[in-house]
């Protein structure tokens, strides 16, 4: 089985530097792209191959790029963002990527700096990431010093300056449109689209917002073709995925394996099963802003397509499991709790919704919620949802509930027949 | 006023950045790593140095989780409460914290030696429940793990 991502990635030793992943295939993709592609070649293969992003939303990253202004009067400067700002509950993807191999994101974000012709970018840390922060500073300083950065990029016309910012904490912070706001130095709140970023993004210039797993795929798909990486995947959906498990199964961890390998292989064979006493309730597949899945969803292929069909999203695809000991209304509270705190504000069905919900989801919690409660939750998520607010923060603060309120519905009722929780 | 030395790191950061005020955040913190956290008189002055309004650059150090406005104690303490951690028992984490040390989520003991404060995912989910500690991350924790860590910070 082919693992592009995380071939060269050791766990518990430190990455390659840059003559390891020289040695190892490194930098020639961006070597072949200078000399034999033009940028429209790159682009092309990444819409061929049908990458689609990997930070949650799932947006073809080849039409993403394909909205930059192209031609020798599109204005400059034109900037390439990867965003690494992982903050989504339950997901540690992409820590692993920044950790254990900084030069392929580093190779990633020249090659699709060359294919939307941006000469500046940078990478968008969280600043809790502070090992991925030294390492990607080592590798960013390596590779300047080899050419690969720089003016005139292995002699060529390129040039890509590449600077990492760490940021201060906040889930916003990976909202595109928020993530340009806090690189300007404003609060970080979402703008409207349009105009999309490709068209006035960073400084009011064309801008591309990238997934860090995402820029990661790109190096291995200009090397072995769009073919090669549409077969990866089981599905219709193309290349590998990092998937995930936390929660009381046997082995939390990381896995990359083909896109859509099924829910139950990585529950059960990754994973290893539930840990001895547990049984498996519910899922939520992808971090916290997706909708829970049950048993009877176990088989569905993890991939954008599929988990879709099944009313839920493929988000992060870093799952976060349910057990039969813990109460699904304490575990909403503790997710809405979150989403509450993390709301930047700006629109008023966030602000002042998502603090409600939490304060019922608390009383009932508390055994204090009333018999009404639950009709109140519902018509949250549908104040809340899509086309309502600002953002996508609050519809997906709404999308664990609705699904909690239809799977969980027993629980909550016995929380408020019995005026306590059942499972203390 | 800035010391000669916050203002030579943050003229280092403009050069990264199309316009002064984007180094803000790197500003705040840098003030924030020589003194502890941001006062008023820090703020106005590192909003001086950027050309920025104090009120614009008071709206960016607010919104983090990271920057202090008010006085932390020796060390601090953010404990993950997001739900992987959760789910792992980050409940009793804080709990023994109150017990041990007097001091809730959100307050910094009567001997300014920990404030602890609550941080969402902090991207360690595999190893939960984590915290970091003065920005250092220590996972697979328990109240006995919790209590050997703590220990070790004066």
């Amino acid at each position: 089985m082919e693992r592009p991502l995380t071939a060269n990635i050791r766990p518990g030793e430190p990455p390659l530097d840059i003559e390891g992943y020289e040695r190892s295939g490194g930098y020639r993709a961006v070597r072949r792209a200078l000399s034999e592609l033009s940028p429209d070649d790159v682009l092309e293969l990444v819409i061929d191959s049908g990458l689609r992003g990997r930070g949650g939303a799932g947006f073809p990253t080849g039409q993403k790029w394909r909205f930059m202004p192209r031609g020798d009067d599109a204005p400059r400067p034109r900037y390439l963002i990867a965003n690494a700002d992982e903050m989504e509950p339950g997901t540690f993807k992409d820590r692993l990527l920044l950790e254990g191999d900084p030069h392929q994101l580093i190779e990633g974000m020249i090659l699709s700096a060359y294919a939307i012709g941006a000469n500046v970018a940078y990478v968008f840390l969280r600043d809790e990431y502070r090992l991925a922060a030294e390492t990607l500073r080592r590798a960013i300083a390596e590779a300047t010093d080899r050419g690969f950065l720089g003016e005139h990029i292995l002699g060529s016309e390129i040039s890509l300056s590449l600077h990492l910012h760490t940021s201060a904490g906040r889930y916003i912070c990976g909202e595109e449109t928020a993530l340009i706001s806090a690189l300007e130095g404003r609060r970080a709140i979402p703008r409207t689209k349009p105009p999309f970023p490709q068209l006035v993004g960073l400084w009011g210039k064309p801008t591309v917002v990238n997934n860090v797993e995402t820029l990661c795929n790109v190096p291995h798909i200009v090397n072995n073709g769009a073919e090669w990486f549409r077969s990866l995947g089981l599905t219709s959906d193309s290349g590998t995925k990092l998937y995930g498990a936390s929660g009381k199964v046997k082995r939390p961890g990381l896995w990359e394996l083909p896109m859509g390998t099924p829910i139950r292989e990585l529950l059960e064979e990754h994973a290893g099963g539930m840990r001895d006493g547990y049984r498996f309730r519910a899922l939520l597949p992808g971090g916290a802003s997706t909708d829970f899945l049950v048993e009877e969803h176990l088989d569905t292929p993890m991939d954008f397509e599929s988990i879709q069909k099944v009313g839920s999203r493929l988000g992060t695809g870093t799952m976060i499991v349910l057990d039969d000991k813990t109460c699904p209304v304490a575990m909403l509270h503790n997710l809405e709790h979150f989403f509450a705190q993390e709301s930047c504000g700006w629109c008023t069905p966030c602000r002042d919704g998502l603090p409600y919900v939490e304060h019922l989801l608390a009383a009932i919690d508390a055994g204090d919620g009333r018999p009404r409660d639950l009709a109140l939750l519902e018509m949250h998520t549908r104040h809340l949802g899509p086309g309502r607010t600002f953002c996508a923060h609050a519809p997906g603060a709404m999308e664990p509930l609705q699904s909690g309120l239809r799977y969980f519905r027993d629980d909550f009722e016995r929380h408020i027949a019995e005026r306590r929780c059942p499972y203390r | 006023m800035l010391t000669p030395q916050e203002t030579a790191e943050i003229e280092h950061e403009l050069s990264q950045y199309e316009r002064k005020r984007a180094a803000c955040i790197d500003a705040l913190k840098i003030v924030q790593r020589h003194r502890g956290w941001v006062s008023d008189e820090a703020l106005h002055d590192i909003a001086e140095l950027l050309e920025m309004p104090v009120d614009e650059l008071d709206a960016v150090a607010t919104f983090y989780n990271l920057i202090y406005r008010r006085p932390v104690g020796r060390h601090v303490v953010h404990l993950c409460d997001s739900v992987s951690c959760w789910l792992a028992g980050s409940d009793a984490l804080a709990e023994r914290i109150r017990e041990r040390f007097g001091v809730r989520v959100g307050e910094t003991d009567s001997e300014g030696r920990f404030t602890v404060l609550p941080i969402p995912c902090l991207g360690c989910c595999d190893r939960a429940p984590a915290m970091l500690v003065d920005g250092n991350l220590h996972v697979d924790l328990d109240p006995e793990r919790l209590d050997e860590t703590l220990e070790r910070y004066g």
